[in-house]
């Protein structure tokens, strides 16, 4: 690891001390905050409950579905908007400004619609996650260089061939940047869902121990979050670090 | 004279005017022959139209008037069988590797894979890149991403070779490597070999024969003779004659180059 990593770890490390330090001094209320230990030791009891598991399980394949769906239907929608340039041209400012509509606010419609069940924080994971997608599909398309659609032609590449072969593979270089937005904003989206109206997933058992008071199970949940959240980022990253880059120049990145 | 290969009857282009724009003539009239194995150059001012002078005979553009016939057949809007093109640019295919890059061509005409694997290995080892078959272009340094887009040219064994600048971007020791190279491979190959260039000397010690275009739209001024033997190389630097004709080169292109820079001139 490098001296910055390693830093980091430190800072990292000095502020879960930090707070377990005043937690065990009293000056924090065990009624406020949980001592990082004990969240830690609370994951115990979590992870060996199958009902708890079965929530775990289940939003996860929540964002799976969420995710899933943002990825093919951003592909798509990104392809066919960069070959009419005229529907695009009306689109664009819509997908540029998004993001600052807060989706959340359409959460009530879509339990009005799909009813109280899993599909409404899925409309929520999809719809935050989606347009990430789209717009780093549009940038995979936009970025073809002139000179290998030239290339395309003195190979005698049919136009499906040159699309297939060339203009495809080129943007699904770029569209890891896109999948790495939209697997946070997917997580974001289902479990906020969970969290402010819902029966079942890690959101809801969030939501259901802090009116309860309940911090034993509140904190560790939350810790349980943090920990698949980042290691699913990481091991994107090393997927990225390992098939992504190589194939990619510094100045396309 | 030999065989002729390809030939330019009167090519122009003109692009057509857009808005308030004007039409722009590019380039021409052009008439231009070359022989069955010939090494033919073309120097000319920045904007001249040498490119499109390249993508007119490759068939990437139409000419507004005139044609240009390939082996006795007219090309008409796209790139002939047997024409091979290797850009200024680079055009690897960065999601592939070297082998799959130089390959492409080949499995895209459905060549057998033995035979793909083959000739791969071959068109590898001709251009320096043997150990870098499972490198990807992102890993190489220019020159080496140049010398695999000569490699995937070479491969598909063209009749005509077009180069567009092929080594504007390198370095000058390097560029006379690889114009030594490019040398061996038009005698190995006996392909006819067109040529693009903005460097003077490059075109007086590969080239047969060099023509000079004038500022745009660009013509031919002038087609001089170099009498090299074939069996040349980057030792032609040391001869004599050699001065002779970039001198020759420049007192055209001085004239043309200074035509394209005044104002009101051509603007590149």
């Amino acid at each position: 690891m490098s001296r910055a990593g390693w830093i980091r770890l430190g800072a990292i490390g000095a502020l879960v001390a930090a707070v377990e330090a005043l937690c065990r001094a009293g000056i924090v209320s065990p009624l406020r905050l949980l001592p990082p230990s004990a969240m830690v030791l609370g994951l115990g009891p979590l992870l060996t409950s199958a009902t708890m598991l079965a929530q775990v399980a289940r939003t996860l394949a929540d964002v799976g579905i969420a995710l899933a769906l943002a990825v093919m239907v951003g592909f798509v929608v990104g392809a066919v908007l960069s070959a009419l340039p005229r529907v695009r041209a009306v689109v664009e400012p819509l997908l540029v400004s998004y993001y600052a509509v807060p989706v959340f606010v359409f959460y009530p419609f879509f339990i009005v619609v799909l009813g109280l069940n899993r599909y409404p924080r899925i409309a929520i994971g999809f719809l935050l996650a989606v347009v990430a997608m789209i717009v780093s599909t549009l940038n995979g398309f936009d970025r073809v260089p002139p000179v290998l659609l030239k290339t395309a032609r003195v190979l005698r590449l049919s136009r499906v061939e040159t699309v297939r072969r060339v203009i495809l593979p080129h943007a699904v270089l770029y569209v890891s940047t896109g999948l790495k937005l939209a697997v946070a904003y997917a997580f974001i989206g289902v479990i906020a869902a969970e969290f402010i109206m819902s029966g079942d997933g890690i959101g809801y058992e969030i939501a259901f121990a802090f009116n309860n008071f309940d911090n034993r199970t509140l904190y560790p949940l939350i810790l349980l979050v943090l920990l698949v959240s980042s290691s699913l980022t990481l091991a994107l990253h090393a997927w990225e670090r390992r098939y992504v880059a190589r194939q990619t120049t510094q100045e396309a990145r | 004279m030999r065989q002729p290969h390809a030939v330019l009857e009167g090519v122009t282009r003109v692009y057509p005017g857009t808005g308030d724009r004007p039409p722009l003539r590019a380039l021409g009239p052009i008439d231009l022959t070359l022989a069955h194995g010939e090494f033919f150059a073309v120097v000319g001012p920045s904007g001249c139209g040498k490119s499109t002078l390249l993508e007119l005979v490759a068939g990437l553009q139409t000419p507004t008037d005139g044609r240009v016939v390939f082996e006795g057949t007219p090309v008409r809007g796209q790139v002939p069988d047997g024409v091979g093109v290797v850009f200024q640019q680079d055009a690897s295919f960065p999601w592939a590797t070297v082998h799959d890059n130089v390959a492409f061509g080949l499995r895209q005409r459905g060549t057998p894979a033995v035979e793909v694997a083959r000739r791969v290995q071959s068109a590898l080892s001709l251009m320096g890149l043997a150990g870098f078959a499972s490198a990807y272009p992102a890993q190489l340094s220019g020159g080496m991403r140049q010398r695999m887009c000569i490699a995937r040219t070479l491969v598909l064994e063209p009749r005509l070779i077009l180069l567009d600048e092929p080594f504007g971007a390198l370095d000058q020791q390097t560029r006379l490597l690889m114009g030594d190279e490019l040398l061996k491979l038009w005698r190995t190959t006996g392909a006819t070999v067109l040529l693009i260039t903005h460097a003077l000397d490059e075109a007086a010690v590969l080239a047969d024969r060099i023509g000079v275009m004038s500022a745009r739209p660009g013509r031919l001024l002038d087609v001089i003779e170099t009498h090299w033997p074939k069996d040349r190389d980057s030792r032609l630097l040391e001869r004599p004659e050699l001065a002779g004709i970039t001198a020759r080169l420049w007192a055209h292109l001085r004239r043309e180059s200074m035509a394209a820079l005044a104002p009101g001139g051509a603007t590149p």
